[in-house]
């Protein structure tokens, strides 16, 4: 089994399927009725790169796992997604942050990985890009809406900013596995993605009055299992069904 | 989701008001069939007759989208998390065309949705029921969905233009919904056993509110005579009723399913089924905002409009100050 490649595939899969999954909690309460159906717009994009990209590693695994076993029945330890992905939604301007900082990461990262030599992966990911990008035009637009709207939206966003910072280390990891895959030309180092992101993030943010907050002690994790209290609270819902009747078809 | 008549709030037989040459004239265009479009005169009734109707049906919609919600986060599979998600937000669409085609009857969103918040507009009774198990979504969409296609495909020929029109694509996309309830509950059907009880778990709880949908019998539905002779309602509430258990019977056995009714019956002579006495105390107890669930669903609108109205204003103050830029 590629292990490496295996690794790197669950750490892009789960990514898109917890964020999707807390996108799901927004269903039905949204602040209007069309950030409600633009929000399960991104969900959906997102569950649906999560089955594509679990289904292929659980290919290369070989233990004939699909997507569905693997989202179901691993615990939260064997989860590799980004620590950010898992914070809860909290206010519509920390969901906001949050995909502002995930989704501007992640269309230049499946840009990128749109190349890759590996044909599934490349394919997946010509597929995903597109969607990506209109994940990050959405967060950009609302994060200038509020940052240069009332007084309490520019607060509200400023103290989302403050949240969600320290999670932003974490998100470009490098971690052993996906180091690997980086040395054999299979994805990029996200490290090299850092400074278009700064620079980018910081443009929408400058367009709506706000800044990044100052460098903060990187907390990290998230690829190697490490995650926040939050994680295995939002897998004990998501996995309820699966694990109670662990012979069924759904 | 389509919701029966419910508030009788103001009396549809005040035409004796308006001009009677008009009034002639727009019941003549009316009994031919012709769309009545928002520019057009109408009498005042038909006017508010339409506006209490087409912002019900929104309202359910909107708040239909709960109970669902309830398991998308639990939802068994990745494929199923992405059809209920996607379904569910066919119901958001739904109550966005409706609010957009009642406006045009000159009465705001706002308005309307200030209206349900407060209690003066109804919703759909259904709503107001838990859902308890997964396979209450496949009872949903198999029906509620169901019952609402019975109630919609004759207001595809509404008299109302733009009514009409929503309800078309809306049809299009409920009809699917139910296939994707039925296929739901088709694999509950072929699986273990604790499935299957689910399924009949959530029969034995949906059927009766099922038919409760379609409003109260006709010897109880006082402007269904006048709705129907302006188009507005094209089949009684009994008659639909009686199509939908109908259908629905022969459904029910193909999932191996028991139609919680021991006066269930095909009756040959009549050609239909033959079906017990409704519970019309409880119909009214949910109608009047006493159903199981009816203060967690209106709660979670309030607070949903309530915790967003900072998003809204920034939202309006951000256009005002970009209009501002333009301008100058």
């Amino acid at each position: 089994m590629d292990h490496s490649l295996f690794r790197a595939l669950t750490q892009l899969g789960d990514d898109s399927l917890i964020l999707g999954q807390r996108l799901c909690e927004w269903c039905g309460h949204a602040p209007t009725i069309e950030v409600d159906l633009g929000l399960s717009n991104l969900a959906l994009d997102l569950i649906g790169q999560a089955t594509l990209l679990l289904d292929y590693a659980g290919e290369v695994e070989g233990g004939g796992r699909d997507a569905d076993a693997l989202a179901f029945h691993r615990n939260a330890e064997q989860f590799a997604n980004c620590l950010l992905a898992e914070q809860p939604n909290g206010d519509f301007a920390r969901t906001v942050v949050r995909h502002l900082f995930f989704a501007t990461y992640a269309s230049a990262l499946y840009e990128a990985l749109a190349a890759s030599p590996d044909a599934r992966l490349a394919e997946i990911a010509a597929k995903a890009v597109k969607e990506l990008r209109y994940h990050a035009d959405f967060a950009a637009d609302w994060a200038e809406r509020l940052g240069d709207g009332t007084e309490e939206s520019r607060a509200r966003m400023a103290e989302a900013l403050d949240w969600h910072w320290r999670f932003v280390n974490d998100l470009f990891h490098d971690d052993r596995d996906w180091a690997a895959c980086a040395a054999r030309g299979l994805v990029p180092l996200r490290q090299s993605l850092r400074y278009g992101f700064e620079r980018d993030v910081s443009a929408i943010l400058e367009r709506a009055g706000l800044a990044l907050p100052r460098k903060v002690w990187p907390i990290v994790g998230g690829r190697s299992g490490q995650h926040s209290e939050h994680l295995s609270v939002l897998l004990a819902t998501m996995q309820v069904l699966p694990r109670a009747h662990p012979e069924a078809v759904w | 989701m389509y919701t029966t008549e419910l508030g009788k709030v103001s009396p549809l037989q005040d035409g004796a008001q308006e001009d009677p040459e008009r009034l002639a004239a727009f019941e003549a265009r009316v009994a031919a069939d012709e769309f009545v479009e928002p520019k057009d005169w109408m009498p005042q009734a038909y006017r508010r007759t339409l506006v209490r109707q087409i912002s019900q049906h929104a309202h359910s919609e909107i708040v239909g989208m709960l109970p669902e919600g309830n398991w998308l986060t639990r939802a068994p599979s990745l494929q199923r998390k992405a059809i209920l998600l996607a379904k569910i937000q066919d119901e958001g669409g739904h109550g966005l065309y409706l609010y957009c085609a009642a406006e045009t009857l000159g009465t705001s969103r706002e308005e309307m949705i200030d209206a349900l918040h407060s209690g003066r507009a109804k919703y759909s009774t259904i709503f107001n029921y838990p859902t308890l198990n997964w396979a209450d979504i496949g009872a949903i969409g198999w029906l509620v969905d169901g019952a609402a296609i019975m109630n919609q495909v004759p207001l595809q020929r509404t008299s109302y233009g733009p009514y009409a029109r929503a309800m078309v694509r809306i049809c299009k996309e409920e009809s699917f919904h139910q296939r994707q309830g039925y296929d739901l509950l088709l694999a509950l059907a072929k699986g273990t056993a604790a499935q299957k009880a689910m399924s009949q778990d959530a029969l034995n709880r949906w059927w009766w509110p099922a038919l409760m949908m379609f409003g109260p019998p006709d010897e109880n539905s006082p402007n269904s005579a006048q709705s129907i002779r302006w188009r507005i309602k094209r089949e009684t509430n009994d008659q639909l009723r009686q199509k939908f258990v109908d259908a629905t019977v022969p459904q029910a056995e193909l999932l191996g399913l028991t139609i919680p009714d021991p006066d269930l019956n095909w009756n040959e002579q009549r050609g239909h089924y033959d079906f017990g006495a409704i519970e019309w105390d409880e119909f009214y107890a949910v109608v009047r905002g006493e159903g199981p669930t009816a203060k967690e669903r209106i709660t979670a609108r309030r607070d949903a409009w309530a915790n967003g109205a900072w998003v809204r204003e920034a939202a309006a103050a951000f256009e005002a100050k970009r209009a501002a830029r333009v301008a100058a």
